[in-house]
């Protein structure tokens, strides 16, 4: 049984008068571990899969299992736990909370899985350790560089373990050099056990995963595994 | 998320645009500090009516003359004497209902000492009405015992001995001259204060009823040329003391059932009461207009909170991609208001307090804060913070965590 398996699901929404088929019937599995990169012009409806798959939006029909449990028809309440247990999240645009410390951020899913204070400093600390960031626990976002922003919310989305980690163009708002840093770091999780899957419309970043997936107009339109690159950061 | 990290985060949220919380704060402060200072005046007020009332005595009723008639023009009350010496014995002996009645007969006479003269109001009294008008001697033996007494001796109040001896001065043992009849000061009075009309009660000087009667008016007659005081029995309603009165000097006075007293009964309970009345209506309305800036402040929340949960949109997202239930941001902005809207209501008691302290002191009151007033202001600001909040933090719990997300 795949960790994540999507049934024939379909997202419709309306904008105005106008129905919007985001999503026309997509089955998908991906097993645990798995590095995958979803690609797509926009308006192919990979954003959409991907906040299905995040649990922040439900199909409208069809059957989302994630982890044995099917989804698709949960609470906004169970959802929130999911999210919180299950999922980690990387936003292009870093979403970190301003004027609040790397520490800090990287403890807000502890806190809403209600872990003692003690235990939250420790982990969300090691989680910044982890990325590289040990020395910086108190910086506030203005004081970090964008990869490194993108490093803290990459902490925040592995401190609460989780078995899958989303992100949505976690490249988008940085340089070459610094988007490799950010793929190497994904890559590594990858090798760690957690599943990774990633959005994106840059070929290139693409290429660092394991398995590539093309949406258009709603639908999967290809589906390759193949070699991923390796990132390499430059000593 | 355990609720001492939920108000933690609530704090954090207000300190960050400290000046903007400090002003919708102020709402609620000064809310808060309006309810306790005016409640609190309106005490002051309503202790010094009380205070002049009780000085006045309570229970108290005043029996005077019924009115001339010559040839068809009335003198109003006091100008016949109906009342007679017989008549106040009646009121003492008959009536279960009254505790005391005493006689006064009052007018406004030169006392001269060996350095000073002074013209003030001479009373001719009786031992009872020291004790009906809640007057006590402050020095010297004060009246005689008897009420038949006409002993030539006199009780000062504070104002005359000030006048006659000078302020610090002991009197006691000293000549007086009332109208060049020597009287011996048997004792000072305590100070009274003033009236609710605001006469000075210390102005005064108190001789037995008879030594009044004899040495000042001219003689003893039948009638009373003056006023009789009456108390009501311990237990006992005023109102009932006046209707007996009524019926018993009726009956002395022969009057016919329709027939027009010849006699005037006053309760002074009755004015005291009602002015007390009047005041506990100052305070209701000056509590009222206080609760109605409390509202204001609370709009004042709301609005602040509303603009909040906008501005905080896209935390509000992350914060539910990261795992917070509804409830989660439902209780954090609820918390923020309850915060905001306490801070303000305690910091409201402190300023309150001191305004109150403030006024007190300049208008000579008791500071009288009442402690239900404190809690009620401080429980009443706290619901307006959950009330005026609910709606604001509702609607950030139902934000879509994608709308949310993406918004700019």
């Amino acid at each position: 049984m795949a960790l994540i398996e999507l049934r024939e699901v379909t997202r419709e929404y309306h904008m105005g008068d106008v129905e919007v088929r985001a999503l026309r019937g997509v089955t998908l599995d991906i097993e645990a571990g798995e590095f995958v990169a979803i690609m797509g012009t926009s308006g192919s409806g990979k954003s959409t899969l991907m906040n299905t798959l995040g649990c922040l939006d439900r199909p409208t029909s069809g059957h989302y299992r994630l982890d044995g449990r099917e989804v698709s028809t949960l609470g906004r309440d169970e959802l929130a736990e999911i999210r919180n247990r299950t999922l980690g999240f990387v936003f292009q645009n870093f979403n970190l909370l301003a004027r609040t410390s790397a520490l800090e951020n990287v403890e807000l899913p502890l806190l809403y899985a209600g872990v003692p204070a003690a235990e939250r400093h420790a982990r969300a600390a090691a989680a910044l350790e982890r990325v590289g960031l040990g020395k910086r626990l108190d910086h506030t976002p203005s004081q970090l560089s964008g990869g490194q922003q993108q490093r803290v919310a990459i902490a925040r989305a592995l401190v609460g373990e989780p078995r899958v980690i989303l992100a949505d163009e976690p490249t988008g708002n940085l340089d070459s050099a610094t988007s490799v840093e950010v793929m190497a770091l994904l890559q590594a999780l990858g090798r760690a056990g957690i599943t990774v899957i990633l959005v994106t419309h840059e070929l290139d970043i693409a290429e660092y995963a394991a398995r590539n997936i093309v949406m258009k107009d709603g639908q999967v339109i290809s589906d390759i595994r193949r070699e991923p690159v390796l990132a390499e950061v430059p000593a | 998320m355990n609720l001492l990290a939920v108000i933690r985060v609530a704090i954090r949220a207000l300190l960050r645009n400290h000046l903007r919380s400090f002003l919708t704060a102020l709402g609620i402060i000064i809310g808060v500090a309006a309810v306790i200072a005016m409640v609190s005046i309106g005490e002051g007020a309503k202790s010094r009516v009380e205070q002049s009332f009780a000085a006045m005595g309570t229970n108290l009723l005043v029996v005077r003359s019924g009115s001339s008639q010559m040839g068809g023009a009335r003198g109003g009350f006091g100008s016949q004497p109906t009342l007679t010496w017989d008549d106040l014995k009646a009121i003492q002996t008959e009536l279960s209902s009254v505790k005391y009645a005493a006689p006064e007969l009052r007018g406004s006479q030169p006392l001269i000492s060996e350095e000073q003269n002074w013209t003030t109001r001479v009373a001719g009294v009786t031992p009872d009405y020291l004790l009906l008008r809640n007057w006590r001697i402050a020095s010297g033996s004060g009246l005689p015992e008897d009420p038949d007494s006409n002993a030539k001796v006199v009780v000062l109040g504070k104002t005359v001995v000030e006048k006659l001896f000078g302020a610090y001065s002991d009197p006691v043992g000293q000549i007086v001259r009332i109208r060049n009849v020597p009287f011996e000061v048997a004792g000072v009075l305590e100070a009274k204060g003033q009236s609710p009309m605001g006469d000075d009660y210390d102005d005064t000087a108190l001789v037995p009823v008879r030594a009044y009667a004899e040495k000042l008016q001219g003689g003893l007659k039948k009638f009373i040329a003056g006023t009789i005081y009456v108390s009501s029995a311990t237990g006992v309603p005023t109102s009932k003391a006046e209707s007996d009165l009524n019926n018993l000097l009726r009956d002395r006075h022969r009057i016919r059932v329709g027939g027009e007293d010849d006699f005037n009964v006053r309760n002074l309970a009755e004015i005291a009461s009602a002015q007390e009345e009047s005041t506990k209506t100052l305070t209701t309305l000056l509590a009222a207009i206080a609760a109605v800036s409390l509202l204001v402040g609370g709009i004042g929340v709301m609005n602040i909170m509303l603009v909040s949960v906008t501005e905080r949109t896209r935390e509000i997202g992350v914060r539910m991609a990261v795992g917070a239930r509804p409830r989660d941001i439902l209780l954090q902005f609820l918390v923020e208001a309850l915060v905001l809207a306490l801070i303000g209501g305690l910091t409201g008691v402190v300023l309150g307090v001191t305004i109150a302290q403030q006024l007190s002191s300049s208008f000579g009151w008791p500071l009288l804060i009442r402690v239900d007033v404190v809690l009620l202001s401080v429980a009443v600001s706290a619901a307006v913070g959950v009330v005026f909040g609910l709606y604001p933090a509702r609607k950030a719990s139902q934000l879509d965590p994608i709308e949310a997300l993406r918004y700019e």
